[in-house]
């Protein structure tokens, strides 16, 4: 679906900032456009933008006030959003994320099968029973932030966050999932680890997962985390 | 490595930073860098550093570093009582210290950062193009970590900048650090405020609460209400914005921000003034003044116009 004028809605963020809105709502043809827009700036990028940062809806461009002005950034903009159609997507990555739910890795998993009506087991299975699509990679290095959570597994967040949160958990919040790179405070609840690194710096591909990737969580015994978790090393 | 500097007591929370690594967002990389870049610039300047070389970044508290080679340093930033062998070591004056010699730096007498600039820059392996520590996130500096007593950090080749016959004027310096006001612009959410919560940024003093750090300033005075009850989505942050949570506490989103998040935003420090938000101790008073965006940029320009000015070459 081509992004009508309509939908496209620019805020001044900052004197220094631009936010771009390519809808107001969490849905598949909107993050279509912000892929699809983040990779046109990819191969064209805006002299004087110094950081680009996509979301759910938006793209945030920030950009040097000594080099550009608001509307020098919103020209350039539109100038690209009018070719978007012409901007064909790779074919998504297919991911799979090993992943433990039992016991000390999953500390909010009895709850939230609670909460919802089911049986722990039921919890985990329908979890990774799903296939979920990366919107965008935000928070920190590395977390993404993944739709398709089936509807019954929905639940808010943590009415007070964790202190820490471990590197590899795997959380859910509302109708998303996500998997924490790094030891980090988080108000998701935490049904299960991986044992991958989500983020290294030192690796050529230094996010696990990327914008756009498709992505399932397989279920693995505690054992065999503990062999993952070795050859992570 | 052409020399080095050893560790004796790291202070408060000591982490390698320079200008940041800006351009990563789409991984979730935050840009990071020096909390306040304007010190960071001018001690580089002093000791014939690039702008962006990296420095220490030292908090409220500063430590003592010895140096077993004849080095050139500065103190850029706040005054945080220095001293080298009990003589006094003032800031914005470069010293050479002779081997062996240990800078020791005390406690911050005003604001809340000081800079060790060393010629040569310190050097750290790059991570995504910058040597600034990410603490939260563990990244950069030296092992993605604040310094510990024992370190031993490289310094690089001077690079052939001067250093002798550099003076800043102490006015000149006052005017770039004044910080009892911080101009803002309108945020992205500012409508979905009542006239009344915008008014109230403004007409009241804010004390920087006791949890801020380089993630965010927590700010105590008036709760903001927000009027409107629209679902805010996760969207990108700038820097410096003023996001409120739900229970009405502003917090001003510093370097080590998060690079996404779900909070509404009142308003943003203009770009003037974020490095005066790096000089911001718990308990200060500040107050808000309302700017156009257009005002916002001509102050930066002017500022960055009087940099050039204060820092030829």
């Amino acid at each position: 679906m081509p992004i009508g004028s309509s939908q496209l809605r620019m805020e001044m963020a900052s004197d220094r900032s631009l936010l771009v809105y390519f809808g107001e709502q969490i849905e598949l043809h909107t993050h279509e456009h912000v892929r699809k827009f983040v990779r046109l700036l990819e191969r064209e990028p805006i002299a004087g933008v110094r950081n680009v940062q996509p979301a759910y809806c938006s793209v945030l461009l920030d950009f040097d006030p000594l080099k550009l002005a608001h509307r020098d950034v919103e020209r350039a903009v539109r100038d690209r959003v009018e070719r978007l159609d012409k901007v064909a997507l790779p074919a998504p990555r297919k991911v799979e994320i090993p992943t433990c739910y039992d016991g000390e890795f999953a500390p909010d998993l009895v709850q939230v099968a609670r909460l919802r009506g089911m049986a722990p087991e039921g919890v985990a299975e329908l979890h990774a029973s799903a296939l979920y699509i990366v919107y965008f990679l935000g928070f920190v290095p590395g977390f993404a932030y993944m739709g398709g959570l089936p509807p019954e597994l929905e639940t808010p967040r943590l009415a007070t966050p964790r202190r820490a949160v471990a590197a590899g958990s795997v959380g859910i919040a509302d109708n998303q999932t996500g998997v924490y790179p790094v030891a980090t405070p988080g108000g998701w609840r935490i049904i299960g680890r991986t044992p991958l690194a989500m983020f290294r710096a030192d690796r050529e591909n230094m996010s696990y997962l990327e914008i756009g990737d498709h992505v399932r969580f397989v279920p693995i015994p505690p054992d065999r985390f503990a062999e993952l978790a070795r050859g992570a090393r | 490595m052409a020399s080095s500097l050893l560790v004796r007591e790291p202070g408060l929370l000591t982490s390698v930073q320079d200008l940041g690594r800006p351009g990563v967002g789409p991984l979730g990389v935050s840009p990071g860098g020096a909390a306040d870049p304007v010190s960071l610039r001018l001690g580089n300047w002093l000791v014939g550093n690039p702008a962006g070389a990296a420095g220490l970044e030292m908090t409220l508290t500063g430590g003592t570093f010895e140096f077993p080679d004849t080095t050139v340093v500065v103190l850029a930033g706040a005054d945080f009582n220095a001293s080298v062998e009990g003589a006094t070591i003032e800031p914005w004056r470069p010293i050479q210290l002779r081997a062996g010699q240990s800078l020791r730096v005390g406690r911050s007498r005003a604001a809340a950062r000081c800079y060790l600039c060393v010629r040569g820059g310190i050097e750290v392996p790059l991570v995504m193009g910058s040597a600034s520590t990410d603490l939260p996130s563990k990244l950069g500096g030296f092992e993605g970590r604040a310094l510990r007593v024992g370190d031993v950090l490289g310094i690089g080749e001077a690079s052939g900048g001067t250093v002798r016959g550099k003076k800043l004027d102490p006015e000149a310096l006052d005017r770039l650090f004044e910080r009892n006001v911080l101009r803002v612009t309108r945020g992205p959410q500012a409508g979905w405020f009542s006239g009344e919560s915008m008014r109230a940024l403004s007409e009241t003093a804010f004390r920087v609460g006791e949890q801020s750090d380089r993630q965010g300033l927590r700010l105590e005075g008036a709760r903001l209400a927000q009027g409107s009850k629209s679902r805010m989505i996760s969207e990108g942050v700038s820097l410096g914005a003023i996001q409120v949570t739900p229970d009405g506490t502003p917090i001003i989103l510093f370097v080590d921000q998060q690079t996404t998040g779900g909070y509404v935003k009142l308003a943003n420090v203009i770009s003037a003034d974020l490095h005066r938000v790096g000089q911001l101790r718990p308990r200060d008073e500040i107050r808000f003044e309302p700017v156009s965006i257009a005002r916002a940029v001509d102050r930066y320009k002017e500022q960055e116009h009087f940099l050039g000015e204060l820092m030829p070459e």
